[in-house]
Formats: structure tokens, C-alpha cells, sequence
């Protein structure tokens, strides 16, 4: 009784705040006023409904999610245990291969912008997942990469071979060089200026005609050779979709070493709690430098397969919202676990595709889902668990596997 | 000379909305340590709300400054219960939340609100209705000065003095600074913080919509975007001042608008924001801590 | 003075004006247990942190002795330069790292005597492998050496209290130091653990031939481990000496007396 009241509290209240923008509509310049009184019931019923169900997550988020983790979930088996992860790991690579040959080339596409995603996804996951540093301007080496790739094949014709490395180390550089100087700052503040970093390189490429063309951007990259031979339009877009789906392994094999490495240890160490860190004898700039500079290397690698796949790039692909979304793949995904950044960015960039209608609200729901998931499961969707290891005989300490 | 004159003027107009969006930015960072990223989404609602609001009275018939007043008062209590609600759903439940949890928390708020408001409304710039007359008192400075810009400028000079009344001469202002100073002692002394809180999110998103409407007359168009360029550039002056102080939100906001203004008309326009972002990012690399903020040993 | 490790003189500490450590000289010899008592507020965290480069001393010299090498003066020196030199300790509000497994925390301790760095990482080669083999036989062991074995895979902050404490030890003895600073190890234990930790303090002592310098307010378990006690009260030094000179020193009893 007292919910139900409380449920319609809440109701009224969000009728009456969403009143002016959800029901009005004025059309200034023909005088009209458009009255959707058809939006004021959906938002009453929805408030409604979702008041309801707010309850039951904090309540449950209250009783404790501990019996939930302890218990042993259905994708650590899936990677931890030989048996399974290596039938479940070549059938998704058979389906990888046939994909191409059985769908569309409109769908190939998406799925290379997804697999583009991925990797920025982990690449991002490095630096906010597992060392802890919100990075809001990492899109900034995303253009890095592309913007190397376009300005020597343009000015010097160089081949998106010679590219692909020189955009990593680009980017790698670049990411040093930002990382020196705000890597010292507190964890907000490193968000805000990597923000501002992010958002005056974009100006500069907006800007600055004689150097990047402004905002018309870049065309005609070259498509990418094979063994020197060019290829095809179709072909090319096959190829870059298996040069994606290797760099993917390649990533996913990288991550998943360094995480459980010297290095790895320590960057998780260090965004638990940075003065305990220090206190082991780690460097802090150091870790935090390594972290931040491999994120942007794989960002840089990225970019320069982006601008190879588009043949065409400007600056207005790579916004902060852009930052945003990839941010919001690994805030979804789980910080700092592989499979669900691998899992939110399929999510989050086919959906839409698929389902249409579901597109126009897709950053809606990106930015509802990202509150949601601070509040009712930080842990994302698949939270990333720290590795076990066993000992054999009395003291003989082994490694699991 | 004169042009000097236009761009202080220009700076100090500048300046002043930022001042009123930069105060919710400190207010909430001193309480709760928290960058509000959404706080520049309640000045683009509350620009919106009173777009509307001035539509329909123009439409029924009404004029001039009663259109502005009342339209402001609408726009006013809509920002503020935005503010409360946000805080309700994204912040409150993140109190005892890792640091960054509540920051990704308030980006997730804020696209969520910029898109909100372009479902509900459009993607396309809104004309604004001009509703600042013109003075005819004002027409010899009119090149330099105008009337919307004096008005911007004295209803936030009028607004700092509210603001400093509330803050140094109420029970509540008292009970925002104890807050600020250390929240467990606040509450061991019996303030009930989470209502200081609510509150302190109101009185900063009243002040936001006040430079929304504004801003939004003065330069005659609105969309869903214009809070995020408006949001960083007003963060920038309450790190440059040094957040957490009312004072220095005032003080960088002034020193933005006429860094803004100067560097505009005398390097060059093309830059427009990028000085903002430079003067950011030197700020927070050289001096965190900013004009009038006090350098802090984190206790162990 | 050939055998001091650790040899602090006229250390302060200011914040604003507060003075939390005021001219305080402090020295530990080799193979010592020596604690640091006074009431709260006095300035025994303070100078730990500044003794472990955490904050900047505002004045006077900090020099340590590593055994067989000659003394240096570590004032200002990065926390991590200091503990790689040989100098651990772990906090009094336990800073653990807590998603991470209990045998994870001790690994990271390793870190500054252990050298993989990133192309190790990926490749793993042979090196890496035997360096992260006997990263994990250590970690083992000392987890071992402080009763935590039945926790090795278990996050830290999901670990009892008293086992979080003996954790933090294990994670600083990974660092192999030369001196061991506790910053109160009993606090929030029960008499049972705090004789534990008694028994544990002293093994390791042995066991490692280091030396220890404790914060604790526990009485009874300083009075039982120390060799030395200084005392401060307000910042300052009031007293010095062996246990039974401390128990009937006037000032220690009023420093202590005039707080309650
Ligand atoms: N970072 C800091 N900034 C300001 N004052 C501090 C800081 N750290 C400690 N203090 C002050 O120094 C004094 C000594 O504190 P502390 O060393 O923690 O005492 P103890 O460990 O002996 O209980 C206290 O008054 C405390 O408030
Ligand atoms: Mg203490």
C-alpha cells in the first residue's frame, strides 16, 4: 500500500517534470503550439512501472549480490576451463570465417565497425578497466591513427602497411606525451583534462585547413594491398573484416597476458588504491604511463584501419561522444573483463543496427544504461574476475594453468 | 580604445553566465566532491523550458518583460527540480560508490538528458525570442554595450548577492558550509545532510537556468547541445578560480570571459574554444588547486 | 651506532601551524623491535609517512643504513624509491587492495624485486615464467608464515578483519626489507589474535633478521615484544628507553593519564 502510494507519487512527479519538454512542442516560426498528450500517459505508466521495479533492484542490491559472485558463473568455466574454452573458441572462429560468405556486404560492414569497436573497447579497457585512469579524450588517438594514415598516403603515398605500425606508434607517442604531464592528477581531474586534450585536437583538425583539410576532411584514402596487389572494392571490404577479426585475437591474446602479468598486477594495484601501491615500490608514473600509452597505441592501429575501411574521414568522427560511447562498452562490458567489453560493444553497436526503430534511441538508452549500471551493478555485465591459482603437493606452489 | 572596451564589456557578459553556471559546479564539488557533468544539461533545459513557457505567452498575447519574468520563474523551478531528481537517481544511491563511479554515473545523466530533450523535442536550432528589450537609455553604447548584455550583467551581480546572503546569513548557508567543510562531522552534529545536499543541487541548477535564459535571449538560438560546450567552459572557471570556493567560481569565470573575448578579437575567432580547453588543461597541469584554492595533503 | 638502520633526527612535520611532529629524533638498531606510543593525534602516523616519503619532512634528516652499506638521507624521496631501498610498512586504516586475491596483494609486493616488464609479459619467455613462478612460491610462503593459507585465492576485502591486518604484513615482508614499520597491527584484534600477533612479530624478527618499528596501543603487547619505546605526545618526544624505564616514566604517565 505504502509502495503503491509512493508509485504514484513518483508518477505525478516525473508527468510534471517532463511536462513542458515531452507534452509541448512550439513551432516558433509558423506560431503552433503541438500538444503529445499521448506522451504524458506512456510517461505516467512508465514512471509507474519503473518505480516498481527500482524498488526491487535496490532492495536486492541491499540484500547483498555476495552469493551471486562466490558462486562459479557460467562464462568463467566457459574461459578458465580447457574442456570447454577451446570447442566454444573454435566454433566462434569457424563462424567468424563463414560470416562474411553468407551475409551482406551492408552487414560486413557493421561488423567491422563492431569489431572496430571491440578493440577500441579493450584498448580503452586497458587504461579505465584495469589501471583505474578515466580517460575521456581517448578518441583523440583514435584520430591520431586515422589522421597518419590519411596525411602520408595522401603528401606521400604511403601504403596502409607502412601506416599501420606508424599510426600505433603514433598514437603510442602521443599518448606518452599527453600522459607526462596530467598522469599525475587525481582521478576526476585527469578525466577533465583528457576531455579538453581530446576536444582541442579535434578543433585543431577542424580548424586548421592547410594541415588536415578542416572539417571537409580527407578523401581517397587508399584501400589496403594484399602482398602488393590491389584489390577489389568487395574484396577489400573482405579483407579488412579478417585483418579486424586477427587484430581481435591478437588484442584479446595481448589483454589477457598483461592482466595477469607483473605489470598487469600492478596497474589493478594501483586503482585500488594508489598511496598502498607506491608503498609496494611501484612507480607510479611509470605503471600509469605503460597503461595510458598501450591504450593509445591500440587506438592508433585502429584508426588507421578505420580510415583505410571509410576511405574517407573529417573530423566530425571523432567527437567526445565518440569517447562516450567506447567508455560506455567498457562501463557496461565490466572493468577490466574482456568477454564483457567484447560482449557490450556487440551489444551496443549491432543493436541498433539490427533493430531500427531502436536506433534513434540508442544514445538514450547508452546514457540511461551507463547510470543504471553504477548504480545497480558496477561490476558490468560480466564481472571481471581476479585469476586463482593452485598448489600442488605440500608447499610447491604451481600456476593453474 | 573603444574596441578594448567592447571586448571587456563582451568578457564580462561572457563571464557572467559562466559565473552562474560555474557556482553549481563548486557548490556540488564541495559537498560531495563530485564534477556534476550533467549540470550544463539542467542550463540547456532550463533554456528550453522557457522557450516554451515565452512561445506560449507571446502566442496568447502577452509582451516584453512580463514574457521574460515569467518565463524565467517557470525555467527556474524546472531546473530545480531536474537538478533534485538527478541527484536522487544518479548521485544518491552512489555515496559510498568508488570515486569514479558517480562521475561516469553523471556522463551516463548527461547524454541521456541531451537526448532526451532532442527525442522530445528536435535536433535543429530553436530561434529564441529576443525577450530583452531594448533600453532606451542604453542607445549611445549600444555598439559596445547592449542592452541584453547589461541586463546579463546586472541580474548576476544581483543573483552573486542573493547567493552570498543565503550562504553567510541563513541556518542553511551555515549548515552548507559545515557540510563542505567534513561531511561526517556535519552529520554527527546533527545537519541532515542528504537534505543539504538536495538543496545545495537546487539553488545550483536555479542559477543555471537563470544563464540559460539568458544567454538563450541574448543570442537569439537553442539545441540539446548547447549545455555540453557551456557545461566544460563554466568547469573550467570553477578550476580556475578553485573549486569549491564561491568566490573563485566568480573569479574564473571573469578571467575566461575575457581570456575568451580578448583572444577572440585579437588572435583569432577560428579558436574560439580552444583557448578554453588550453587554459583547462594548463590550469589543471600547473595549478590544480587554482587562483583561490589551498593545495591539500590527502591524509593517510 | 656501526649497527643502527634507521637514525631520524629532529624530524618536522607541519601542517598549516599545526606542528604534528615537532623535532623528533627516533634511530632503530639491527635486529631491534622498537615501538612508537603516545596518544591519538600525537603524530606517530605522520611520522611514519614522512619517514616512508608519503609527505615531505618540512625539516630535519631521515637516514637509513641497509646493513653492509653505507647511510643515506631519504628525505623527499618518492614512497616507492624508499621501499625498494628496503624500508616497508603497512596502515593503520588497512589499505589492501581489495578486489584483488589475498595472494595477489603479496605478488604486488614483489614488484620491486622482481623485473618482467611488458614484451616479458606478452612473450613470456622462460625468464618471465621462472621470475613469476618464484613471485608466486614466495607469496605462498609468507601467506604461509602469517596463517593465511586457507585465503590465498580469496579476495582481500572479502577477508576477516584480524586476517586483513596479518595480509598487510605478508604484502610489506614481499618488498624484503630491512626494516619493518607497523602502523598499529592489533588494532580492532581480539586478545586472542593480539597474542598471535605477538608470537608472529617476534618469529618474523627471527625468521627474516630484520627489524621492526611499531606504532600500537596496545600496552600489553609492547611492553612483551619491545626492546626500546620512544613516546610522543603532542608532536614531541617526552620520553625514551627500555620497557620498565617507560612503565615509571612521570611524563609518559601523565601524557597518557591527562588525555582520559
Ligand atoms: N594531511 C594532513 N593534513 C592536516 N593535518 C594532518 C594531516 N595528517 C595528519 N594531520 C594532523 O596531524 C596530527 C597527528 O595525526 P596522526 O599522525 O595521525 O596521529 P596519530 O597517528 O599519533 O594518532 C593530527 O592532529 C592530525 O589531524
Ligand atoms: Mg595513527
Amino acid at each position: 500500500m505504502k509502495n503503491l502510494k509512493q508509485s504514484i507519487l513518483i508518477s505525478l512527479w516525473f508527468i510534471f517534470l517532463t511536462f513542458p519538454l515531452m507534452v509541448i512542442r512550439v513551432n516558433t516560426v509558423e506560431q503552433e503550439v503541438e500538444w503529445r498528450w499521448m506522451n504524458m500517459a506512456f510517461i505516467g505508466v512508465g514512471t509507474f512501472v519503473c518505480s516498481y521495479i527500482w524498488r526491487y533492484l535496490m532492495a536486492r542490491k541491499e540484500k547483498g549480490g555476495n552469493e551471486e559472485e562466490s558462486k562459479i558463473s557460467w562464462h568463467q568455466t566457459l574461459t578458465t576451463e580447457k574442456k570447454y574454452a577451446i570447442p566454444a573458441a573454435a566454433l566462434i572462429l569457424v563462424i567468424a570465417f563463414i560470416f562474411p560468405h553468407i551475409v551482406t556486404e551492408y552487414r560486413i560492414n557493421t561488423m567491422i565497425s563492431a569489431l572496430i569497436y571491440v578493440v577500441l573497447g579493450l584498448g580503452l579497457n586497458i587504461v579505465v578497466g584495469l589501471a583505474g585512469l578515466l580517460d575521456l579524450g581517448y578518441v583523440a588517438f583514435y584520430a591520431v591513427g586515422a589522421y597518419s594514415y590519411a596525411l602520408l598516403n595522401h603528401h606521400f603515398g604511403l601504403s596502409f602497411w607502412a601506416c599501420l605500425p606508424l599510426g600505433a606508434l603514433l598514437g603510442a607517442f602521443f599518448g606518452i606525451l599527453l600522459g607526462i604531464p596530467v598522469l599525475r592528477l587525481r582521478g576526476d581531474y585527469l578525466a577533465i583534462v583528457t576531455l579538453g586534450f581530446g576536444e582541442i585536437i579535434r578543433l585543431i583538425l577542424e580548424n586548421w585547413n592547410e594541415f588536415s583539410f578542416g572539417p571537409s576532411g580527407i578523401a581517397n584514402i587508399s584501400n589496403p594491398t594484399f602482398f602488393g596487389q590491389e584489390i577489389s572494392r568487395s574484396g577489400g571490404i573482405l579483407f579488412i573484416y579478417y585483418l579486424m577479426i586477427a587484430l581481435v585475437i591478437f588484442t584479446i591474446f595481448v589483454v589477457n597476458r598483461l592482466q595477469n602479468s607483473r605489470l598487469g598486477r600492478s596497474w589493478v594495484a594501483l586503482r585500488e588504491d594508489e598511496i598502498a601501491c607506491q608503498a609496494m615500490g611501484i612507480d607510479r608514473m611509470k605503471t600509469k604511463l605503460a597503461a595510458f600509452a598501450l591504450g593509445a597505441t591500440w587506438a592508433g592501429m585502429v584508426g588507421v584501419i578505420f580510415a583505410a575501411k571509410t576511405s574517407f574521414i573529417n573530423p566530425a568522427s571523432f567527437t567526445f561522444l565518440e569517447s562516450a560511447i567506447i567508455l560506455s562498452i567498457v562501463v557496461l562490458g565490466g572493468m577490466g573483463s574482456i568477454l564483457g567489453v567484447i560482449l557490450a560493444a556487440f551489444v551496443l553497436i549491432l543493436l541498433p543496427e539490427e533493430l531500427r526503430a531502436f536506433s534513434e534511441y540508442r544514445m538514450l538508452i547508452f546514457g540511461a544504461s551507463m547510470v543504471l549500471m553504477m548504480v545497480f551493478r558496477p561490476q558490468g555485465i560480466i564481472a571481471n574476475v581476479r585469476r586463482s591459482y593452485e598448489y600442488h603437493g605440500l608447499d610447491r606452489a604451481e600456476e593453474a594453468k | 580604445m573603444e574596441y578594448f572596451f567592447e571586448l571587456f564589456l563582451g568578457g564580462l557578459t561572457r563571464g557572467s553566465i559562466y559565473a552562474l553556471i560555474a557556482l553549481g559546479y563548486t557548490m556540488v564539488y564541495g559537498i560531495i566532491e563530485l564534477i556534476n557533468f550533467a549540470h550544463g544539461e539542467i542550463y540547456m533545459i532550463g533554456a528550453f523550458t522557457a522557450l516554451i513557457v515565452a512561445s506560449l505567452l507571446t502566442m496568447a498575447g502577452m509582451d516584453g518583460m512580463a514574457v521574460l519574468a515569467l518565463s524565467m520563474v517557470v525555467a527556474i523551478i524546472y531546473a530545480g527540480a531536474y537538478g533534485f531528481t538527478i541527484e536522487k537517481i544518479a548521485y544518491k544511491p552512489l555515496r559510498q560508490a568508488p570515486r569514479l563511479s558517480p562521475l561516469i554515473s553523471a556522463i551516463g545523466m548527461s547524454i541521456f538528458l541531451q537526448n532526451y530533450v532532442l527525442l522530445a523535442q528536435t535536433s535543429d536550432f530553436l530561434p529564441f525570442p529576443s525577450l530583452i528589450p531594448e533600453f532606451s537609455f542604453m542607445e549611445p553604447y549600444e555598439h559596445v554595450f547592449s542592452s541584453s548584455e547589461l541586463v546579463i550583467v546586472v541580474v548576476t551581480a544581483v543573483s552573486m548577492l542573493v547567493l552570498t546572503y543565503l550562504i553567510k546569513f541563513t541556518k542553511m548557508g551555515k549548515a552548507m558550509r559545515a557540510s563542505a567543510q567534513d561531511r561526517t562531522m556535519a552529520m554527527l552534529a546533527g545537519i541532515n545532510v542528504n537534505r543539504i545536499i538536495s538543496t545545495t543541487f537546487i539553488i545550483g541548477s536555479t542559477l543555471a537556468a537563470v544563464g540559460g535564459v539568458l544567454i538563450a535571449s541574448h543570442i537569439g538560438q537553442i539545441n540539446f547541445y548547447i549545455g555540453f560546450i557551456a557545461g566544460i567552459k563554466a568547469f573550467t572557471a570553477a578550476v580556475l578560480g578553485g573549486i569549491g570556493s564561491i568566490p573563485g567560481a566568480v573569479l574564473g569565470s571573469l578571467v575566461l570571459g575575457w581570456t575568451e573575448s580578448f583572444a577572440t578579437g585579437y588572435v583569432s575567432s577560428d579558436y574560439e574554444d580552444v583557448f578554453a580547453f588550453t587554459l583547462l588543461v594548463l590550469i589543471l597541469i600547473f595549478r590544480p588547486a587554482g587562483i583561490l584554492g589551498k593545495t591539500k595533503t590527502q591524509k593517510v | 651506532m656501526a649497527d643502527k638502520v634507521l637514525d631520524v633526527k629532529a624530524l618536522t612535520k607541519t601542517f598549516g601551524g599545526l606542528k604534528a611532529v615537532d623535532s623528533v629524533d627516533l634511530d632503530v638498531k639491527k635486529g631491534e623491535i622498537v615501538a612508537l606510543i603516545g596518544p591519538n593525534g600525537a603524530g606517530k602516523t605522520t611520522f611514519f609517512n614522512c619517514i616512508t616519503g608519503i609527505y615531505t619532512p618540512t625539516e630535519g634528516d631521515v637516514l637509513i643504513i641497509p646493513p653492509g652499506e653505507d647511510p643515506e638521507r631519504i628525505n623527499g624521496l618518492k614512497p616507492n624509491k624508499i621501499t625498494s631501498k628496503g624500508m616497508a610498512r603497512t596502515f593503520q586504516n588497512i589499505r589492501l587492495f581489495g578486489n584483488m586475491t589475498a595472494l595477489e596483494n603479496v605478488m604486488v609486493g614483489c614488484h620491486c624485486r622482481t623485473k618482467a616488464n611488458i614484451i616479458g609479459a606478452i612473450f613470456r619467455g622462460p625468464s618471465t615464467l621462472k621470475e613469476e613462478r618464484e613471485t608466486i612460491q614466495k607469496s605462498y610462503d609468507l601467506l604461509k608464515e602469517v596463517g593465511l593459507t586457507e585465503f590465498v585465492n580469496e579476495q582481500a576485502k572479502n577477508l576477516p578483519y584480524g586476517a586483513q591486518r596479518r595480509l598487510e604484513i605478508a604484502r610489506a615482508m614481499a618488498t624484503d626489507p630491512f626494516l619493518l614499520l607497523l602502523d598499529e597491527p592489533a588494532a580492532g584484534m581480539n586478545p586472542q589474535e593480539t597474542r598471535d600477533l605477538d608470537e608472529l612479530i617476534t618469529k618474523i624478527r627471527e625468521d627474516y633478521e630484520l627489524s621492526i618499528l611499531l606504532i600500537e596501543h596496545d600496552m600489553k603487547l609492547v611492553m612483551n615484544i619491545s626492546d626500546r619505546i620512544f613516546v610522543v605526545d603532542y608532536g614531541k618526544k617526552i620520553a625514551e628507553g627500555t620497557p620498565r624505564e617507560i612503565k615509571d616514566n612521570p611524563a609518559v604517565i601523565k601524557a597518557y593519564l591527562g588525555e582520559d
